[in-house]
């Protein structure tokens, strides 16, 4: 396994009225080349911020994050602009990611020329791109109005695939369309990546979707990863409790199945104080005395990783 | 289905008439308006400036003692109103063409710079903006009267000062609400650079809105400099303008109405006109809209 992104007790923090935002706050986990890895947990838990991290929409306030042995963080000039065509990005709504003002030609082909393409190699790419996703030639001379949610979001993935990069940052991609066309949008997604050799950073809150198309998979609360793994290992065997009731929320379609223990009560907490210790320790059913003083550090079985007190050897 | 989303040629859709449709009669009425302003000394059938005495005070064709020579009838000095009208219409386009652009772009960029850079950036427009518009505008025109050599430049150069807040107040909101839709945010992701994000993904977004309030400000502009040139202002005598009309006719509206009657109603036409066409450009400039 190479590693393509890593990152590194890497935090975001806003200033604000209130305080101190602290929306990603120390997070360590690797991208291997050609995975699709998974980032879940509830809204306002630091997923898609961790993504504007990622994608350099936001500065890291502490920490770093390396693409293919590069520090991240410290580029500038030119090869700003080429880590900015090898990480790509889909976004949940195709209303808003695509400027309503702009044919879908113009779309496709402003990666290009941002980098600097021949003009002539532009249109050979924008049709090869439109019927790599599917969409006929002539949709190049359209706007973005004249297509469906589900052709917009095709349209979304050929923008991200028009540079050819390695990684594909997945912000809720399928979420905001009709569940008649999650389907063609994950099969069109999946298959792109065995075709192009793409790795999928894949941020999603649908644990089904995880379960269905990831490899590997980290859980987030509040800023903070609590448990990471492979796929399979994590869904069967979850180690922290977090986990565990987020899995158990997971509505089951057999009326006669027993409810899932380990329930969680109440809301996340806010972000602005983080509660002491461990950073669940409020909504856990198993909080002890030293949940509540100190931070749980990672523990490791095999593949699989997660930050429990329950977890800690005695 | 294929075939009935295809956009249709732009001219086709300019000029189509339909219920929301083109105002025609809007459009000529500034059309006039602004054939007035470039043919003025050709069409007018008169000097706008000669005085006649003799003639003075003549009411319009249709009334008694009317004539067709003078078609609106003439003023206290007997100089042709239909005449002096033309010869207001170059200065009322003028002034509000180069007052509308002027403000527009300014207002444009500034409100483009603070909307998108925010910060600091977006705190000394903001007051700036706060600051101009708490001054009242007459007052500063009055004051810049007192200062600079009166005539269209200054009539100008106060409308802009006062007009460009506007622009820039409705720009920046915009592009505060722009400036987080994704579509932005990839083309940062895709390393497009800031230059190419303003004039291609902001922009666009913002000229509709700029147009509507440019044409619909038309007016406004108009009425602005014809208050102006009405409080002795603006425009000076010789030259002719609106409001001026206006000043010199009020003392005689009891004997004769038409002397202020007739600028008022051009005054009317050219700003409703501006309004009904900034309102049919609203509905039909929204792409979103124009696939209805």
């Amino acid at each position: 396994m190479t590693v393509l992104l890593s990152l590194e007790d890497a935090a975001c923090h806003f200033r604000t009225r209130g305080g101190t935002l602290k929306a990603v706050d120390g997070v360590t986990l690797t991208v291997a080349r050609g995975e699709t890895f998974a980032l879940v947990g509830e809204s306002g838990c630091g997923k898609s911020t961790l993504a504007t991290l990622i994608l350099k929409l936001n500065p890291l306030s502490g920490g770093r994050i390396t693409f293919a042995g590069e520090d991240v963080g410290g580029l500038r000039g030119r090869a700003a602009k080429r880590y900015r065509s090898r990480v790509q990005a889909v976004f949940q709504d195709p209303y808003s990611s695509l400027n309503p003002r702009l044919k879908v030609r113009t779309i496709l082909a402003e990666p290009l020329l941002a980098h600097g393409a021949p003009r002539g190699e532009v249109t050979a790419k924008v049709r090869r791109v439109l019927s790599l996703v599917g969409l006929a030639p002539n949709a190049a001379g359209l706007y973005p109005h004249e297509f469906s949610g589900g052709q917009r979001q095709r349209i979304a993935i050929a923008r991200a695939l028009i540079l050819e990069p390695d990684l594909v940052v997945l912000d809720e991609p399928i979420s905001a369309l009709d569940v008649s066309i999650r389907a063609q949008i994950l099969n069109l997604l999946q298959d792109l990546q065995t075709e192009l050799g793409l790795t999928y950073l894949l941020i999603a809150h649908d644990l089904a979707l995880v379960e269905h198309v990831a490899d590997r998979v980290a859980v987030m609360y509040l800023g903070q990863i609590v448990e990471v793994g492979d796929k399979v290992e994590v869904f069967d065997n979850p180690r922290h409790p977090y986990t565990q009731a987020l899995l158990g929320a997971v509505p089951r379609p057999d009326p006669r199945a027993p409810r899932a223990s380990g329930q969680v009560h109440g809301e996340i907490a806010s972000p602005l104080e983080p509660p002491s210790g461990c950073r669940f320790h409020p909504r856990c059913p198993h909080a002890m005395d030293a949940c509540r003083r100190t931070p749980p550090s990672f523990v490791k079985t095999g593949e699989h990783t997660a930050s429990c007190h329950l977890l800690a050897p005695r | 289905m294929a075939e009935a989303v295809l956009p249709r040629p732009w001219l086709g859709r300019l000029l189509r008439a339909r219920e929301g449709g083109f105002p025609y009669i809007a459009a000529s009425v500034l059309a006039l308006v602004l054939v007035c302003a470039l043919l003025g000394p050709w069409i007018s059938p008169h000097d706008a400036g000669r005085i006649a005495l003799s003639e003075a005070m003549t009411p319009p064709a249709w009334l008694e003692g009317g004539s067709m020579s003078h078609v609106l009838g003439t003023d206290n000095l007997g100089r042709d109103i239909l005449s002096r009208i033309i010869a207001g219409a170059r200065v009322s386009a003028n002034v509000a063409l180069y007052a509308i652009v002027l403000s527009g772009f300014i207002g444009a960029v500034l409100g483009m710079a603070a909307g998108y850079f925010g910060g600091v950036v977006d705190a000394l427009i903001s007051r700036l903006i706060d600051v101009q518009m708490s001054v009242p505008s007459i007052p500063l025109a009055m004051l810049f009267a007192a200062v600079l050599p009166p005539g269209e430049a200054m009539v100008i150069f106060i409308i802009v000062l006062s007009y460009w807040t506007w622009y820039a107040r409705l720009v920046r909101g915009e592009v505060l609400s722009l400036r987080e839709r994704d579509f932005v945010k990839l083309a940062k992701v895709a390393g497009v650079g800031t230059p190419t994000v303003f004039y291609r993904h902001l922009a666009p977004n913002v000229l509709n809105m700029l147009l509507v309030l440019a044409t619909l400000q038309f007016g406004s502009v108009i009425v602005f400099e014809a208050g102006l040139s009405f409080l002795g202002l603006g425009i000076q005598p010789p030259n002719v303008s609106w409001g001026g009309m206006l000043a010199d006719g009020r003392n005689f509206i009891e004997v004769a109405w038409w002397l202020i009657t007739m600028p008022g109603l051009a005054i009317m036409a050219a700003c409703l006109a501006s309004n009904l066409l900034g309102d049919w450009l609203r509905d039909t400039l929204d792409p979103v809209r124009r696939q209805l």
